[in-house]
């Protein structure tokens, strides 16, 4: 019982990834009808975001301590950093230490800035063309923005720690009549879910009780009626993608202290995100949320021992397994709609 | 693109004529016109440096390129000579090889059997290169070495930790540097054992692949013999990224060591995520949890930050190690590049200075020669005390080092220190072992 | 001629020299020249256009001519590989049977799939494809181990059966040949500072390479064929004229994937590993990049967005800094420095990049692949032609 309990919040923990980048990706097709290969390069940006919050924050002033000596018998350079300067080293320390959630306040104005520059300045080209063409032009894109990632960071995973306060577990159990640290869960992880669930309900109100949204959503059923009645549907259509690309951010940022981030993170989420997508239906934002929970809760049960000794190596597949079998009893997905995607 | 290739066809095809009426062509078989496969003809020789330069493991890879630099320098005469100045065989003198200038060809491996295969073919028929030396796996290695073998140039296999390499898939054409998974066993346990006691429960997530499964095997003999149980043994996805519905069954499993079988950005995310399920400051069956990583690289150090701290592990070297060659080594690294030299870095700079020595002192580039001269080959000045290459499965004995995440380390270069340095006699075992038996090094191939 | 009108025949006719003539073609320096780094005309690399050349024709019959696009084709072409190398290991180190093996285990392989996955279409046909393509690739690359050696990859040991080949002596591995011609010999031929190689190995893939296109010709031009276009162009009014659609796509997607057993085969039969990773997600996008990149739908198209690939795999990613110095070595220091620094992150660890950015240049620029490059380059010659007999010497950048 403590297993599975364990396993459901393990389940809803990686569900929340995928949901949240599956989410941008049905928001980009939804809207414009483009299939988005560099999505995962958007989530793995969010995470460098983060990074660079870290590279930013413990920039440093170099002073030389003649008492030590570095590894080639030279003087050791000691690095202080700026914001220890100027407000203590305890104050600093802490400004540091929150890094990673301090650098949503960055990534929400680069991706959106990213979005924009992407849907203007290439995207914007390709609605009319084949779904292949997008498909080739998002991957040399996501080619390129990972190796500029990797120019300038390396391709080391680099560790980005959570705040102090989120470190260590929270003892779960206990509160439900389990003994002392039977169910314990980290906290960063309650955090992203959390985190993830509020993003989530606010994009699905944003597009429900906004005019905007409204506007959105017409368009994304028949987007050539509502261009006739008068309405700048192109303008709104680039916000929604800044937009996707802010949720594939800070989904990215959020994630960091969970899985240090390296240049090639984003192409392992990609094809991930893609199945969870189409599991969950084209064109359909709650399925895709519902996809990403599902697949996510249903990969974490494969894992199990128990699971695994069963039928061996079952977590690795479960994943492609489950999706085939839903697309076969469901043509479209969990909730699909007609006609998108199928030709 | 077929316009181009055309159109040059046809400028080409009268440049070759006139070509052919100038010169007499020489057309000749490579079996009749050599003794062994590229046997180097100009003024120069080549080596071929096939390292990971994208992918997962780049960093490694660009790091064993620097080292291989830098001992092409040195052979050279370029620079400060390093090693060679600590060397026990005194052959080489700085003035190129056998009096060639050394030159290399790079390539890319991408961390895939298949790719390495390839360049390392386009660097023997393109390039004409007379060995090769690197890469960052296992599986690599062992797939590269198996070209060469039929080609017939010498393999240096770089970073390649699992038993395979040198057992069942061992070929008479490579050598490999770098330690194995049994030896790490063998050097970690009884430091395990003194550190956390013998009476533990191990409970292993392994990679799942070859190499993952030779360290685990390796591991669990030699905590076993210690006195420790193994509670469990747990397969996970290579690339899996997230862990953690591997790791929380550890937690009420009654195990009270945790031993992560991963290497690379999968060692990272499972000990990062291992520690955040706050798996260390558990009380298991009255003692604290434990984690160890049986293998060790600074990167992998680097990438995991502040989690290694105090977690036991091993390396094949280090440059902290201070002895008169590592001392040199890292000086010249240090000044040219500016950080501390990699094991694997170590590993390649190495093994390039020692096939040198081989072809210099055996008086000839043929492979078969030269693997003569390796084998059973007995030096020292190059880190890691006395080493020898054995002659029956072509595996390097040296003392192993028995590392620890630094609890304070002063520079990004010291998160690990040395705890022990294991004799080599501790890690030695038979060619025959079981956990090496299943192939045959065959003969020496000299190709052509 | 051939059952083929006067425009395909000389098409296949210059594929055909252009293939045979590869060996010169393709190293245009001289091998002492700076400039050698980029002759593409050893064994293995040619082996490699042919062979994906294969692989894009056989994927183009089924994405170009139905417009299903398969996002999984990289398992056919890893089953074939693991095939041939099991015929190797047990049957004979003759490349004929492993060949044919390989094919028809990817036939299978493609029956089963193709049965399933067409049962829906668009991206739920990717998405299916893709998903039967990753599960083959992860099982064999830990839980099939046995069959396929994992990670290492499946390769010929010293005692493996080879019923067929008799006794030998152990000495060392056996080449794979057909009939006696081993695969790797090759004959080398030095003009006047040119160094050519023609390889036994490359000459048999590239017949068979010629055969795979004259065939997909055929298919192309066959009422089967016009049956394909008509499902692309619409499938619903095909099935209103009372037509039923999936025998021809299945027919289709099993020739594809006869093709890419046929590709894996021969990546086997000239170099004996199968590698888990020809299975990998990436390897199914390989193809299909290919054969966007050179124009799908079109004959010659995928071929050449194979060669374009493989070409910067092999060749880019070989540059490195100190060759880098080399060309620019003839400029001031100054300069000299900074071309490098210049040009550095497009080379050697960086040749992703250009790969990203090329792949982006021409799906912007030439939205019908390669194959609309080279047209409009046609285009560009005949109207010099015709206003001016202006030499053709403008040879246009690869």
């Amino acid at each position: 019982m403590d297993a599975i309990i364990i396993q459901i919040l393990n389940g809803l923990d990686k569900g929340s990834a995928y949901a949240l980048i599956a989410l941008g990706l049905t928001l980009i097709f939804g809207t414009l009808g483009v299939v988005n290969f560099a999505h995962g390069a958007l989530f793995m940006i969010g995470a460098f975001c983060a990074v660079t919050m870290q590279k930013l924050l413990t920039l440093s002033t170099q002073t030389i301590d003649p008492e030590k000596v570095d590894f080639l018998g030279k003087p050791l350079v000691v690095d202080t950093p700026y914001v220890v300067n100027w407000f203590g080293p305890e104050t600093g320390a802490a400004i540091i230490d929150w890094a990673v959630p301090l650098a949503i306040l960055l990534a929400i104005p680069v991706m959106i800035l990213i979005g924009f520059v992407m849907e203007r300045g290439l995207i914007k080209h390709f609605y009319k063309r084949a779904h292949a063409d997008q498909i080739l032009v998002t991957f040399g894109l996501a080619i390129v923005l990972q190796e500029i990632i990797k120019y300038f960071y390396g391709a080391n995973p680099i560790p980005s720690p959570a705040p102090a306060v989120f470190r260590g577990s929270l003892d779960f159990g206990v509160w439900i009549g389990f003994e002392a640290n039977q169910i314990i869960y980290p906290y960063w992880r309650l955090v992203y879910f959390a985190f993830s669930a509020v993003i989530i309900g606010g994009v699905f109100a944003f597009l429900q009780f906004t005019t905007f949204g409204m506007v959105v959503r017409a368009g994304m059923a028949d987007r050539e009626t509502v261009g006739i009645l008068g309405i700048d549907i192109d303008k709104r259509f680039t916000l929604m993608f800044g937009l996707a690309a802010a949720v594939a951010g800070v989904a990215g940022v959020m994630y960091v202290p969970i899985l240090s981030p390296n240049y090639n993170m984003g192409m392992d989420f990609l094809v991930l995100s893609f199945v969870v997508v189409v599991v969950g239906g084209m064109g359909s934002l709650p399925g895709a949320v519902l996809a990403g929970f599902l697949l996510g809760i249903l990969q974490s049960f494969a894992s199990m021992n128990e699971i695994k000794s069963l039928i061996p190596g079952i977590d690795q597949i479960i994943i492609y397994l489950v999706a085939i079998i839903i697309l076969l009893t469901r043509p479209r997905g969990l909730m699909g709609r007609k006609g998108v995607m199928e030709g | 693109m077929s316009k181009s290739t055309y159109s040059r066809r046809r400028v080409l095809k009268s440049g070759a004529l006139s070509g052919a009426a100038l010169a007499m062509p020489t057309i000749f078989t490579a079996s009749s016109a050599s003794a062994f496969t590229n046997e180097p003809t100009g003024d120069t020789v080549t080596f071929g440096f096939n390292v990971p330069q994208t992918g997962a493991y780049a960093e490694e890879g660009l790091d064993e390129l620097r080292a291989q630099e830098l001992a092409v320098e040195h052979i050279n005469g370029i620079g400060d000579g390093g090693m060679l100045n600590t060397f026990s065989s005194k052959a080489l003198d700085g003035t190129g090889l056998m009096g060639k200038r050394v030159t290399f060809v790079t390539g890319d491996t991408q961390t895939k059997s298949d790719v390495a295969r390839a360049t390392a073919q386009s660097m023997i028929q393109k390039d004409g290169v007379i060995m090769i030396n690197g890469g960052s796996s296992s599986g690599v290695a062992v797939a590269v070495q198996g070209l060469c073998q039929e080609a017939g140039i010498i393999f240096m296999a770089g970073l390649t930790h699992s038993n395979d390499t040198t057992g069942k898939d061992r070929k008479a054409n490579g050598f490999r540097h770098f330690f194995n998974a049994y030896m790490s066993g063998a050097a970690l346990a009884p430091v395990l054992g003194n550190a956390y006691g013998a009476d533990r429960r191990a409970y292993h997530l392994t990679a799942d692949y070859t190499w993952g499964w030779t360290q685990e095997e390796s591991i669990v003999a030699s905590t076993e013999a210690l006195g420790w149980t193994t509670t469990n043994k747990v397969m996970t996805p290579v690339g899996a990224g997230d862990f953690s519905s591997y790791i929380a069954p550890v937690l009420n499993s009654g195990a009270d060591v945790l031993i992560l079988n991963h290497y690379g950005a999968d060692m990272v995310n499972s000990l990062t995520q291992a520690v955040q399920f706050g798996l260390r400051d558990k009380q298991v069956n009255g003692k604290t949890f434990e984690i160890v990583v049986p293998l060790y690289s600074e990167l992998m150090a680097a990438g995991a930050g502040a989690n290694i701290q105090g977690v036991y592990g091993s390396m094949n070297w280090n440059w902290q190690l201070q002895d008169a060659g590592t001392q040199a080594f890292v000086r010249s690294f240090g000044e040219k590049f500016g950080f501390p030299p990699s094991n694997a870095a170590h590993t390649c700079y190495v093994q390039t200075l020692l096939y040198a020595d081989a072809v210099a002192r055996a008086g000839s580039f043929n492979p078969c020669a030269v693997a003569e001269a390796l084998e059973d080959l007995e030096f020292d000045g190059m880190g890691n005390g006395p080493t020898t290459y054995r002659g029956a499965d072509h595996q390097c004995f040296k003392d192993v080092l028995v590392m620890k995440g630094a609890e304070s380390p002063t520079s990004a270069y010291d998160t690990l220190e040395i705890v022990e340095i294991t004799p080599r006699a501790q890690v030695e075992y038979d060619p025959e072992h079981p956990m090496f038996t299943g192939g045959a090094l065959g003969e020496c191939n000299p190709g052509a | 001629m051939l059952k083929l009108d006067r425009k395909d025949t000389l098409l296949l006719v210059i594929v055909a020299l252009m293939t045979l003539a590869a060996p010169i073609i393709l190293n245009p320096f001289p091998t002492g020249s700076a400039l050698a780094q980029f002759n593409a005309g050893y064994p293995d690399l040619m082996q490699r256009f042919v062979i994906y050349g294969i692989f894009a024709i056989g994927f183009n019959i089924l994405f170009g001519l139905t417009g299903y696009l398969s996002f999984g084709h990289a398992a056919f072409l890893g089953v074939g590989s693991y095939s041939a190398v099991w015929m190797f290991k047990l049957l004979s180190m003759n490349v004929l049977p492993a060949i044919v093996f390989s094919v028809i285990i990817a036939g299978l392989f493609a029956v089963v799939i193709g049965y399933v996955s067409l049962r829906r279409s668009g991206i739920y046909f990717s998405i299916l494809t893709l998903a039967f393509a990753q599960m083959s690739f992860n099982m064999a690359y830990s839980v099939l181990t046995p069959i396929t050696n994992g990670e290492t990859g499946l390769q010929l040991t010293l005692n493996d059966p080879r019923i067929l080949d008799g006794a030998r002596a152990a000495t060392g591995l056996p080449v794979t040949n057909l009939f006696g011609f081993e695969m790797r010999s090759t004959a080398h031929l030095d003009i006047a500072g040119w160094g050519f190689d023609f390889s036994v190995g490359y000459y048999l893939s590239a017949v068979i390479m010629l055969l795979a296109f004259y065939l997909s010709m055929r298919i192309f031009r066959s009422p089967f064929g016009l049956m394909l276009r008509a499902i692309k162009s619409n499938q619903n009014r095909l099935s209103y004229t009372g037509l039923n659609a999936r025998p021809y796509t299945l027919a289709a997607f099993v020739i594809s994937g006869m093709y890419a057993g046929l590709a894996g085969g021969l990546l086997a039969a000239m170099d004996p590993l199968a590698g888990a990773e020809r299975m990998q997600w990436t390897a199914s996008g390989e193809v299909v990049l290919m054969t966007i990149l050179g124009g799908a739908g079109t004959l010659i198209g995928p071929v050449l967005g194979a060669g374009f690939i493989k070409y910067f795999e092999n060749i880019f990613s070989k540059i490195n800094d100190s060759i880098l110095h080399q060309w620019f070595s003839f400029m001031p220091d100054g300069i000299e420095d900074f071309l490098v620094t210049l040009v550095h992150p497009f080379i050697g660890k960086g040749w992703h990049l250009t790969l990203g950015l090329l792949f982006m240049a021409v799906v912007i620029f030439l939205p019908g692949g390669l194959v609309e490059g080279g047209q409009r380059i046609g285009r560009l010659f005949r109207r010099n032609k015709a206003g001016d007999t202006a030499s053709p010497a403008t040879t246009p950048a690869e």
